[in-house]
């Protein structure tokens, strides 16, 4: 699942998940002509430009109208068409969340959110446009699926795949490149996590590109004797109960690391699946309860929490409660 | 074009209509009247007069879509779909009861005729927009219809919605507005000024007409001729007493949302049966 010279972080290529997403958009037009795709002034941003160039007739340009973009989706999809809406993360779903409830959700539109420029990772922007909160406000609606892919390429096939299946899907992208480490034969299959590596003394759950930093600890981790697994759980919603209960089952510890809020995400998830079938202690890599700020990625990831410093703490953290 | 006959027809289909609605929001002890019995005579119009449709096939694809965007008045929806054939009028006293598909606001789920969900003001247009352009993507010639209230268009996303509907040139789209200058907190007028309406419409890029939303021939005269423009979206702009045909409801915004007590209810249905006597007596006059 991983590429050959994943450990080497610098020989590996960089690429945003928006750019994946923009590529997996054009190939599924490609495929599909009932595909339409809307934007709210971000085309670029969204690395939609290829596929505007390529099906003119089936891009709408809506303006900076994000809670009309949900509706308007949600009118094409009852029509018969599947639906890409897209915007910044902090605007779409952050804006239109009601509107994405009801329009979409209650309908079971075949509408695919888009939320780019998600987490802290958006940097210099500040806290106005870094979406901390998106997984957790997306996964509480009925319908809705929730991915947040891990790396470009992940980014291009979950695209793909959330275009062939119907129904309501969150997309979460994020601004910045990251290093292209799932290999190209990996198979994407909605609500299956993969298992990269087996663990033996805790597992690290982690989604999105932050999977990466996940992996990085766990070759520093295995420098000192530790054994920890790595989970790409990159379909929060429908949740892989079954990947996630094994890795409590065999190694008795969880660490979840996300790019979001501590409250209501990929913690919240995973401790929802822990709580229930196999309670072990856990620990969250995430933003707690506060706002971010401009900076560079890794300068916030320090400040914020979500660094290789914080990921090991929690697990100190985690094994001595074990 | 509209002959006395047909007329008086479309004013006895209404009166039937209004009672089921004092019955069904009476019985269900909680709804919405005044918006119901407002709009009453536009969707007897729409129902027994314009709709492309089929009660028996409520999915043919080719049929005109109408959103309700004001869905809270919903009861009269119901109980026109139940006159027209949709369902049996049996049924409409099920209104916002536990199981029933009469959910308190439209639900596609529970009841797919409905097109799409719709409460949460503001968002029916967007959904009924993002129709009209699919049926331009799929040279369907189907028309879509958008209700919507007065207060509604205090939301920003009509406004939204508007920009696009224009911009995309649907003129196959129509928004009847409801002018009933009413809404939950009081006069429209007072909760938010519109006027002057009808120039912000224009200025929207939407042709743009004005009725009387109890006149008839004044109705369909519009909704046909918005089937004659070439390269806009249109607005009918429906003047409207709202509680219309119960005088005790009408021009109260009290009426909005609350529902009658049993002897109230006695009261609008003596009202309107008295009126639904003289309808049936012009018609045997008419049909001599
Ligand atoms: C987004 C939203 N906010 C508030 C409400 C509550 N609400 C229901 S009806 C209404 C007033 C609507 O006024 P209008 O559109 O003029 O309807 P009318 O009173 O004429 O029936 C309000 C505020 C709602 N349904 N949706």
């Amino acid at each position: 699942m991983l590429r050959k010279n994943w450990q080497n972080r610098e020989k590996l290529q960089a690429q945003a998940t928006r750019q994946g997403f923009g590529e997996g958009l054009l190939a599924a037009a490609k495929l599909d002509p009932n595909i339409v795709a809307l934007c709210a002034d971000l085309t670029g941003s969204l690395n939609m430009t290829d596929f505007q160039a390529a099906f003119p007739d089936r891009f709408f340009q809506v303006g900076v109208a994000e809670q009309n973009m949900a509706g308007v989706g949600a009118g094409l999809a009852l029509s018969g068409k599947t639906v890409f809406i897209s915007s910044f993360a902090a605007f779409n779903p952050g804006r239109n969340w009601e509107q994405i409830r009801v329009s979409i959700g209650y309908n079971n539109a075949n509408v695919k959110v888009i939320g780019s420029h998600a987490g802290l990772s958006v940097g210099e922007d500040g806290a106005t446009h870094q979406a901390l909160e998106d997984l957790a406000t997306m996964r509480v609606i009925p319908n809705m699926s929730v991915i947040s892919p891990a790396d470009g390429l992940e980014a291009k096939k979950a695209t793909l795949a959330i275009a062939r299946k119907k129904g309501p899907f969150y997309l979460r992208l994020c601004r910045a490149k990251t290093p292209l480490f799932t290999s190209p034969e990996a198979k994407f299959v909605i609500g299956q996590a993969q298992v990269l590596q087996p663990g033996r003394d805790l597992t690290l759950i982690a989604t999105g590109p932050l999977v990466y930093e996940a992996l990085a600890a766990s070759l520093a981790l295995a420098k000192l004797g530790l054994k920890a697994g790595v989970i790409n759980l990159h379909t929060v919603k429908p949740i892989d109960q079954q990947a996630i209960v094994k890795a409590a089952k065999a190694t008795g510890a969880i660490v979840t690391i996300e790019d979001h809020q501590a409250y209501g995400g990929l913690g919240s998830a995973v401790a929802e699946v822990l709580v229930k079938h196999c309670p072990v202690p856990q620990e969250f890599v995430a933003v707690k309860d506060t706002f971010g700020e401009s900076g560079q990625p890794a300068e916030l990831f320090h400040k914020y929490g979500l660094d290789a410093k914080h990921i090991f703490t929690a697990v100190k953290r985690v094994l001595k409660r074990k | 074009m509209l002959n006395k006959q047909k007329e008086n027809q479309l004013k006895i289909q209404a009166n039937i209509i209004r009672q089921d609605i004092i019955k069904m929001i009476t019985a269900a002890g909680s709804g919405h009247p005044g918006g119901s019995l407002g709009m009453t005579d536009i969707l007897t119009a729409l129902y027994f007069g314009v709709l492309k449709h089929n009660p028996k096939k409520p999915l043919w694809p080719e049929r005109d879509r109408l959103i309700l965007s004001n869905g809270h008045i919903v009861p009269v929806r119901y109980a026109a779909m139940a006159r027209a054939g949709y369902f049996p009028v049996q049924r409409l006293k099920t209104l916002r009861k536990f199981g029933s598909p009469l959910q308190g606001h439209p639900s596609l789920h529970d009841f797919p005729a409905m097109e799409c969900s719709s409460g949460p003001l503001g968002q029916g247009i967007s959904v009924a927009v993002g129709m009209a352009l699919a049926a331009k993507l799929n040279k369907k010639s189907y028309r879509v219809y958008c209700l919507m209230g007065d207060g509604e268009i205090n939301e920003g996303q009509c406004w939204e919605a508007y920009l696009l509907a224009a911009k995309y040139k649907l003129n196959n789209l129509t928004v009847i507005l409801d002018r009933n200058n009413i809404q939950i907190d009081g006069r429209s007028d007072e909760v938010m000024p519109l006027n002057p309406l009808a120039a912000k419409y224009r200025a929207f890029n939407f042709k743009v007409m004005t009725v009387n939303g109890h006149n008839f021939s004044e109705i369909l005269k519009a909704l046909q001729a918005a089937g004659w423009e070439r390269s806009k979206p249109t607005v009918i702009i429906a003047r409207t007493i709202p509680g219309k045909g119960v005088t005790y409801m009408e021009n109260d915004y009290q009426w909005h949302g609350n529902a009658p007590k049993p002897e109230q209810a006695k009261e609008a249905l003596d009202q309107l049966n008295k009126e639904l006597l003289t309808l049936q007596h012009v018609a045997k006059k008419l049909a001599k």
